[in-house]
């Protein structure tokens, strides 16, 4: 693994997960900038079959051990660690997730090497590393220089395109043992699957989202008008179901459900990176904002810069009226 | 039961922020700091625990500009002792604070024994690291992130403690104390303290100041930042502009046009 | 001599039970909180004329008013005359005649008890017949009703067919109803002198700094006792824009939880709670702090002050929704409700065409406390740059603290953060000693009233005035050029903290006369104005999922109903919010617009 770029694959619940294929896909562009292999380290139990996904890298190294059969940042640190005892890469990137978050840093941490978070973007420069990281809510861009050996770089979620980093093919494989010690500090007891909402929002064509822009609960009407009159649903940012206007099944974001609809209206959302990461996805982002300088209007497709109030009911019967004559 | 919460200020990011002459660092002289908010949703889990457990509650921080605010406030809300660790040079990197703090947490008399330490999941400038496993790996303690909920069991010395994962999912997780917890969101939002205590804890509260230990030496690795700037994004939205009908309308066109209707 | 032996008895039961049950209240308020209400003895004395001998405020409805008004009096000299033959029935060898033999006192006795029924009928037609909104129609009430006119009715029937019977069933009549007074509402007979002399000399100010209260010993006496003077006749509830509106709070409901608190009858049994058990929480919340319920309270109870307490005791455990609290820490680490950048308070100026002095820069004679809405909220820029052309174009010199000013504080009072209140006004006060002014002047009511009566020394202002006073005074001495008349018919609505608070009435219409305009007063105007519904943090606070119809709604409609009237003049920031979306809601934007008197006044400057 010497001088290869190489990416923490996560896996969950039998399942790469999509911040994988992602980091995957900025570790492939990454590697060919650089003329270096891309390498997967996947670790798990009973989990071999996944790396079959993993096949825009060039190899995959797999580790299995019971105690991996969850991650748990410290235990997949101790792991990782050892991998790179006697090779070690130019580069590892880790998806800074829900799942993942920690490993980057204890890798860095025990190995004595440079970690750098935040990461959305990697570029090569006279054969160095530079990483554009994105930090203060999405306010400051840093561009970091990623030395050490290897460089540790968290990669926040959306950085590429999800399909470019998922190809299903062949690799070769590595099986690669580890000894770790179990402290039993640590136990998964069970999941806790989420409440089942009325509504399943991942199945939602239309997706109708508000924030704190619109102002107080009475509001939450006419974003349904709307959500009715477009055949969707309504949905929150975390703010908004922090107030109780929503109930918890309503939330998108890093704390909620990931969604990709046809259509999804942000309403008086500011656009901060964790409600971000669960609707990037959406084919046609529309957001209605007073802040011309909402991080939301970054990720729109279509912006509109005004009162949500003055918008919504004006949008929601022009809408009616269009379906009214379309039907 | 003694439970460490672990505090730490970050720029409040509602003002303007402004890049120093020198272009890698932010110009923190007039830039007004505020408590990191899952820092704030840690204290707020630890004095859940306390009102719960009959808990000690310690507060620990880095000296830094308006850290005082921060304590004082964790004071009136509950807190038994508030520290700061005096003497460091300013603008650690998040390693360097969890070097520091966790020097202090192990040396200092009168801290250690410790059952809980609590910290926020992330703040928004940890740019080399995370204070919550990086404590943990130092005082050689267990570490799980994300946390929104936590029970404790005193006869065991065990915490089962709740994880986010995505898609809504939780995972119940049981654990040996000690243990560092990276709190994600406290299980009720951060409780509201009047300013008159707060002011009255001012009066009658000594925030404790420990001397910050000699830096054990390597490992710091320096964070080489070769530029900052204004975040200025490569996609940006195509702005529809008009009164409201106006865009209404060219919307409507739009999501026509895409099929929607 | 048995008949006097029997009196005694009768007496000593009476006076007996009556003093048992006086004495226990007067136990449980001297338990209570302190409050010294001994000052300026002399207008309390002629409060208690105008207010008790006069019956001012019950004349406001003058049907009931002027009956109220006979019974009174007539009661008056009922009373007078029964201890006189009380006392000469007690002890018959004292050589004085009975009340009624005295000639002019006879007179004034058959007068007033002839009148007396009369007014007591009107009073029970009224109550049972054409009974108004919210008078509680108790049992209690009938059983008052009934026994006034057993005692003058026996007086009337002993002075003109002789007195034998007739004196036993009008004295066992009035001792009874003597027994009786300290259990049921006509208490207020006895009270209300005294509620009326110990009154508040300012009912818009807030109480004392406390923790708050929410048990019988954290009230303090004159809060409690507002209980027990309470008459329940309805006009807080009537005049009540919360209550009138669907909101939970009920003025008069709030005075009967006092009663029972006095009485012991209500909560700290059963580990219950005044506050939020027996009180509810959206009680103790609803209130706008408006003070029309105080207004019209006949016996000058103190609603308002004790739903302050109790608020202060809610916040002072963190209990409230979480709009109000995200208000209240925004306000402590930025200065305003929005939570936006201190810095970006003048931004408004840019809209001017003419730069806005610093006050803290460069010396001005007029300091302009803009206040928060009128600076962040784009709603309001416009009569906010309004304000600053009509002041330029007068030749004003004037500037403002831009960033340094801070919410006034005024609202976070009546919220109950006092603490918050205080540390705000204590940076306004910083900032106005880095400044350079000689008056201050004010778009804001509600910073006029906290700026003007409790702010200490401002910096040696010479004078702080309300905008509309400005102007006013300006136009008195032929400063304020208007040479293009407006020829418009509009109403005005008296703001809250410039009308009932601080009595600016006539400031505003003057102003309005010199523009030319012809004002349509609203039925409720003045004193008896219908709050906009903003007040007392309510603003920053969610509205509950039931209620009738938005104050603000209410007062578009008044004022909508005018004919002819297309123009609503407002001089208060929130009104101007307030009034706005109300048109939205009530679908009246094309019948009525909202403007401030700033902008009237500039389009009359030409």
């Amino acid at each position: 693994m010497t001088g290869n770029v190489c990416v923490f694959a996560e896996q969950w619940r039998g399942q790469i997960s999509e911040a994988t294929y992602e980091t995957l896909a900025l570790g492939r562009e990454v590697a060919d900038k650089l003329g270096a292999p891309l390498t997967a380290i996947l670790t798990g139990c009973n989990s071999r079959n996944l790396v079959r996904s993993l096949g825009v890298a060039d190899s995959v190294v797999y580790v299995d051990h019971p105690l991996l059969a969850e991650i748990l940042p410290q235990t997949c640190a101790a792991a990782l660690v050892q991998l790179f005892l006697n090779t070690r890469p130019l580069a590892l990137l880790v998806p800074l997730t829900n799942i993942s978050l920690g490993i980057g840093t204890l890798v860095g941490a025990r190995l004595g090497v440079p970690v750098i978070n935040f990461c959305k973007d990697i570029q090569v420069a006279g054969g160095r590393l530079e990483a554009r990281c994105v930090m203060y809510g999405g306010k400051i861009e840093a561009t970091v220089g990623a030395t050490g050996d290897p460089a540790v770089l968290g990669i926040w979620p959306g950085a590429r395109p999800a399909e470019k980093g998922h190809i299903e093919r062949a690799v070769p494989v590595t099986d690669a043992a580890v000894v770790l010690e179990d402290a039993e500090a640590i136990r998964l007891s069970k999941y806790i699957e989420p409440e089942a909402g009325d509504v399943d929002l991942t199945k939602q064509d239309v997706l109708v989202a508000v924030g704190r822009g619109i102002q107080d609960r009475g509001n939450l009407g006419l974003a349904e008008e709307l959500a009715k009159a477009l055949g969707g649903a309504v949905c929150g940012s975390r703010p908004v179901i922090d107030q109780g206007w929503l109930p918890l099944s309503r939330q998108i974001g890093k704390s909620g459900l990931t969604v990709r609809p046809k259509l999804y209206v942000a309403l008086g959302i500011s656009g901060a990176p964790e409600h971000v990461e669960g609707m990037k996805g959406a084919d046609l982002i529309v957001a209605v904002n007073s802040d011309p300088h909402a991080p939301i209007f970054n990720v729109a497709h279509y912006g509109i810069v005004g009162d949500v109030l003055d918008t919504l009911p004006v949008l929601t019967s022009m809408v009616e009226a269009r379906r009214a004559h379309v039907t | 039961m003694h439970i460490l919460v672990l505090l730490k200020m970050v720029p409040d990011v509602v003002e303007d922020l402004e890049i120093a002459s020198g272009g890698t660092a932010l110009d923190l002289d007039c830039q007004r700091m505020i408590l990191s908010e899952s820092d704030d949703h840690a204290l707020e889990q630890a004095l859940l625990l306390k009102e719960r457990h009959g808990a000690k509650l310690t507060v620990l921080a880095v000296d830094a500009a308006e850290v005082d605010d921060a304590l004082f406030t964790a004071a009136a809300k509950g807190a038994d002792r508030v520290m700061k660790i005096v003497g460091s040079d300013a603008g650690l990197t998040t390693r360097q604070a969890a070097r520091v703090l966790s020097q202090t947490i192990a040396e200092e008399p009168g801290l250690m024994p410790v059952d809980l330490i609590l910290t926020g999941v992330q703040a928004i400038d940890d740019l080399d690291g995370l204070i919550a496993p990086l404590v943990a790996d130092e005082l050689h303690m267990p570490y799980l992130g994300i946390i929104t909920g936590i029970a404790l069991d005193v006869s065991s010395d065990t915490a089962r403690a709740i994880k986010e994962y995505p898609s809504g999912v939780r995972g119940e997780f049981q654990i040996q104390l000690p243990a560092v917890l990276g709190i994600q969101a406290a299980e009720k939002p951060p409780r509201y303290v009047p300013v008159a205590k707060i002011r009255a804890a001012m009066k009658t509260v000594k925030i404790e100041c420990a001397q910050v230990l000699t830096l054990a030496d390597g490992g710091w690795p320096a964070v080489n930042v070769l530029e900052m700037k204004q975040n200025e994004p490569a996609g940006h939205a195509e702005m529809l502009e008009g009164a409201p009908a106006q865009v209404s309308a060219r919307l409507c066109e739009i999501l026509a046009g895409r099929g929607l209707f | 001599m048995p008949d006097a032996l029997y009196l005694w008895i009768l007496t000593l039961a009476a006076f007996g039970l009556f003093g048992h049950r006086v004495f226990r209240y007067v136990k449980v308020l001297s338990g209570a909180r302190g409050e010294k209400r001994w000052d300026h003895p002399g207008q309390r004395l002629r409060l208690v004329l105008v207010n008790v001998f006069g019956q001012r405020r019950l004349i406001e409805e003058p049907v009931i008013g002027l009956a109220h008004l006979v019974i009174f009096w007539a009661f008056v000299f009922y009373a007078g005359s029964f201890f006189w033959n009380l006392v000469r029935g007690l002890f018959p060898f004292l050589p004085i005649p009975f009340a009624d033999q005295v000639g002019w006192m006879r007179i004034a006795l058959e007068a007033f008890g002839v009148l007396g029924l009369v007014a007591l009928a009107v009073a029970a037609v009224r109550r049972y017949i054409f009974p108004p909104d919210r008078l509680e129609k108790s049992r209690d009430a009938t059983i008052i009703l009934g026994l006034i006119a057993v005692v003058l009715g026996s007086s009337l029937a002993g002075q003109w067919f002789g007195w034998r019977s007739m004196w036993w069933l009008h004295m066992v009549t009035v001792l009874g109803f003597l027994a009786y007074l300290p259990y049921s509402k006509h208490l207020h007979l006895l009270a209300s002198p005294f509620a009326v002399f110990f009154g508040s000399l300012r009912p818009g100010s807030v109480p004392a700094p406390s923790p708050g209260a929410s048990s019988r010993e954290e009230f303090t006496w004159r809060q409690l006792f507002s209980g027990l003077a309470c008459a329940e006749c309805g006009r807080c509830d009537r005049s009540c824009p919360s209550f009138q509106g669907g909101f939970a709070l009920s003025p008069k409901m709030l005075m009967h939880h006092m009663k029972e608190l006095v009485r012991d009858a209500s909560a700290g049994h059963n580990g219950t709670s005044f506050v939020g058990d027996v009180v509810k929480r959206e009680e103790i919340w609803a209130c706008t702090t408006c003070l029309a319920c105080m207004e019209r309270c006949p016996v000058m109870n103190e609603h308002v002050p004790i739903l302050i307490e109790m608020r202060r005791r809610l916040v002072g455990e963190g209990d409230m929704d979480k709009s109000l609290q995200e208000a209240f820490k925004n306000l402590n680490r930025y200065g305003n409700s929005f939570g936006a950048p201190p810095r970006a308070r003048s931004k408004w100026t840019q809209q001017l065409d003419f730069p806005v002095k610093d006050a803290r820069k460069e010396p001005v004679q007029y300091l302009w406390f803009v206040g928060d809405f009128a600076s962040y909220d784009p709603r309001v820029n416009a009569a906010t740059c309004a304000a600053a052309r009509v002041f330029h174009n007068a030749g004003l010199d004037f500037g403002i603290l831009c960033e340094s000013e801070q919410n006034s504080g005024n609202d976070l009072r009546l919220a109950g953060e006092e603490g918050l209140y205080e540390s705000l006004q204590e940076k306004n006060l910083k900032a106005f000693r880095k400044a350079h002014f000689e008056e201050i002047v004010t778009t804001d009511p509600h910073s006029f009233q906290v700026l003007k009566h409790e702010y200490p020394a401002t910096n040696g202002a010479r004078s702080v005035r309300h905008h509309t006073q400005l102007l006013s005074d300006l136009v008195l001495q032929d400063k304020l050029p208007l040479p293009k008349k407006l020829h418009m018919r509009v109403t005005y609505h008296d703001p809250c903290y410039l009308g009932r608070h601080t009595a600016g009435f006539n400031g505003p219409r003057r102003v309005l006369a010199a523009l030319g305009v012809e004002l349509v007063e609203m039925p409720r105007n003045r004193t008896y104005s219908y709050c906009c519904g903003a007040g007392g943090g309510r603003i920053w606070m969610e509205d509950p999922p039931v209620f009738k119809e938005r104050p603000a709604v209410s007062r578009v409609r008044e004022a909508a109903s005018l004919p002819n009237v297309h123009t609503l003049v407002v001089v208060c920031p929130k009104d101007l919010v307030m009034f706005q979306d109300a048109l939205k809601t009530a679908g009246l934007e094309s019948r009525l617009q909202v403007r401030e008197l700033s902008e009237l006044v500039e389009q009359a400057m030409g």
